[in-house]
């Protein structure tokens, strides 16, 4: 998608692919709603829901064309599965709460997964809203915070440091669960670490560490994946080494099954 | 119109069951029967106005009837991205209460007026303003809002006492006859029209009121008043920018109806660079008071 649009912020959807991936078929139900608060990384975002069904090729391929319905930040009130316009950074968190809140007034048992990148807790509405859930322990909400320790041009720690960060969430009353976000099996730990807490007064954060423009040398870890898009010679390594890692993984070929 | 609002969400509470009501820890010795009676549906979301739009998006998201209130400058201000992107571009029916519009703090100063509120909120996609005038509009205003499926802003103030029969709230309504010249205004402040001891200046005002933003398309007997009296003037408690003055001249101007003159009398801000009482902010802007009875003399005696 990001080499036929020509587009950046790819080292962001790199960053949380396999924590969306994991939400939407490993631990979300059917009822449960996901918010993409870093809206920036709409693309991963549309290429679980292009694997779910929701979106189909067509629409995957109009990415960043004129006349789409997917922009480089997800669309108004376009896609079911989209509840919100997200892009600009620090509202996820509040309107899931407002979701979950609906929901607990509604007696519904449904879930508001919202995923912040580290960045975005620059933003002061996100700290309203972390004392909005944890004051009214809106367990029906689980907070991923996508932890690359990257924003737009500079290191998180350099430009307005976040750490302790697992000891800040805790004063705010959450539940913190501190994972792999790029390995399913610690994902998973969280999954079921999270479901213990399921009727517990404390709600669930989630700090998922991860590589911004994860699994491709020339990107990983560099505020450039943030910006730059991919020329012909990047996007033919990038295969490559995707290919590479897929097969080490499962000692055989990709594209066998 | 605080009580009269409180009055109002309590007796919508008994004709539907999805409302929430939002209050960014305002509300002293006024809603406390109201947090009563919507029990769990009563959130006092702190002093968080950015996260109380946002949590009324994601309630009016899944199903609800969100009401957010505070004073005006922070309703409106505040959170104004949270308005626009999660309640306005997704058309979602979030209920926005302003309390104190214009000087209504009077001496809270500068950082409690809300001299720009409507001007804001009517430059936003898919938002409808309601400015009531009297008490007896609050509860009109309510249940229009609660049936309008799209997100509202209500400015609410110290009710005026307009010494005439009114018809019910609407978008325009003709307060009073008169030859000389033709006024409209919003909100309470047109009360200021009748306090000036002059009964044969208020003899020549024809008085109209707006209700609501956008303007309603102009009614034919304002319209026909405005091109044939020699001069229109408009009065609100707001700045000239984006307020009543640009509305209705641009609404007149793309309809073709053209004013002979025009006077747009609306808040000056600190001229003075003192505080007071909503009043005397209202007189320093010659929207009250003795400038107000100076300008209308000046005005109709040519």
């Amino acid at each position: 998608m990001y080499q036929k649009a020509n587009a950046g912020h790819i080292g962001s959807s790199l960053s949380c692919a396999e924590i969306l991936v994991f939400l939407r078929f490993a631990w979300m139900t059917n009822e449960d709603v996901l918010v993409l608060s870093k809206g920036h990384a709409a693309a991963a975002l549309y290429s679980v829901l292009a694997e779910a069904g929701v979106l189909t090729p067509e629409q995957i391929d109009s990415f960043y064309e004129n006349g789409t319905q997917l922009p480089a930040l997800p669309p108004v009130n376009a896609i079911a599965d989209i509840p919100f316009a997200t892009g600009s950074l620090g509202h996820g968190l509040s309107l899931s709460a407002g979701m979950a809140l609906g929901a607990r007034l509604s007696r519904r048992d449904r879930r508001y997964y919202c995923v912040t990148s580290d960045g975005e807790l620059d933003e002061g509405s996100i700290w309203e809203a972390a004392l909005f859930i944890a004051h009214h322990r809106l367990a029906n909400v689980v907070w991923v915070i996508d932890r690359n320790h990257l924003q737009a041009i500079g290191r998180t720690e350099d430009v307005l440091a976040l750490e302790p960060l697992d000891a800040k969430l805790r004063a705010f009353g959450f539940h913190v669960i501190t994972v792999d976000g790029h390995d399913f099996r610690s994902l998973l730990a969280a999954r079921d670490e999270c479901s213990a807490f399921v009727d517990a007064s404390a709600p669930v954060a989630i700090i998922a560490n991860t590589h911004k423009g994860n699994g491709i040398s020339y990107l990983q870890d560099t505020v450039d994946s943030h910006y730059l898009p991919m020329s012909p010679a990047q996007y033919a390594q990038a295969l490559d080494e995707v290919t590479r890692a897929f097969m080490a993984a499962n000692g055989g070929d990709p594209n066998a099954d | 119109m605080r009580t009269e609002f409180a009055q109002a969400m309590i007796a919508l509470f008994e004709t539907r069951d999805d409302l929430v009501f939002i209050t960014g820890d305002l509300g002293y010795l006024a809603f406390e029967r109201l947090a009563a009676v919507y029990g769990e549906r009563f959130v006092n979301a702190g002093v968080a106005e950015q996260n109380a739009v946002s949590l009324a998006a994601g309630l009016a998201r899944a199903g609800h009837l969100p009401w957010v209130y505070s004073t005006a400058a922070f309703t409106a201000f505040r959170p104004y991205e949270q308005i626009r992107n999660n309640a306005c571009l997704h058309r979602l029916p979030v209920k926005l209460v302003g309390n104190g519009g214009g000087y209504g703090f009077g001496i809270m100063g500068a950082t409690h007026h809300a001299l720009e509120d409507v001007g804001v909120m009517r430059g936003l996609p898919n938002m409808r303003v309601y400015v009531p005038l009297v008490a007896a509009d609050v509860a009109a205003v309510v249940s229009m809002m609660a049936k309008d499926p799209l997100p509202n802003y209500l400015r609410l103030n110290a009710p005026a006492a307009v010494p005439t029969a009114l018809p019910a709230f609407a978008p325009w309504r003709k307060l009073k006859p008169g030859r000389g010249a033709v006024v409209v205004g919003v909100g309470p402040v047109v009360q200021a029209l009748y306090e000036l001891s002059a009964p044969a200046l208020l003899e020549e005002l024809e008085i109209w009121s707006v209700g609501t933003f956008p303007l309603e398309s102009i009614p034919a007997e304002l319209a026909a008043s405005i091109t044939t009296k020699p001069h229109l003037i408009t009065i609100e408690e707001h700045y000239a920018a984006c307020g009543l003055g640009e509305a209705l001249s641009y609404s007149l101007l793309t309809s073709g109806v053209v004013p002979r003159a025009l006077t747009c009398l609306s808040a000056a801000g600190y001229p003075s660079g003192r505080y007071g009482s909503q009043r005397w902010h209202q007189e320093e802007s010659g929207l009250a008071g003795p400038r107000l009875k100076e300008r209308l003399e000046q005005i109709l005696n040519g």
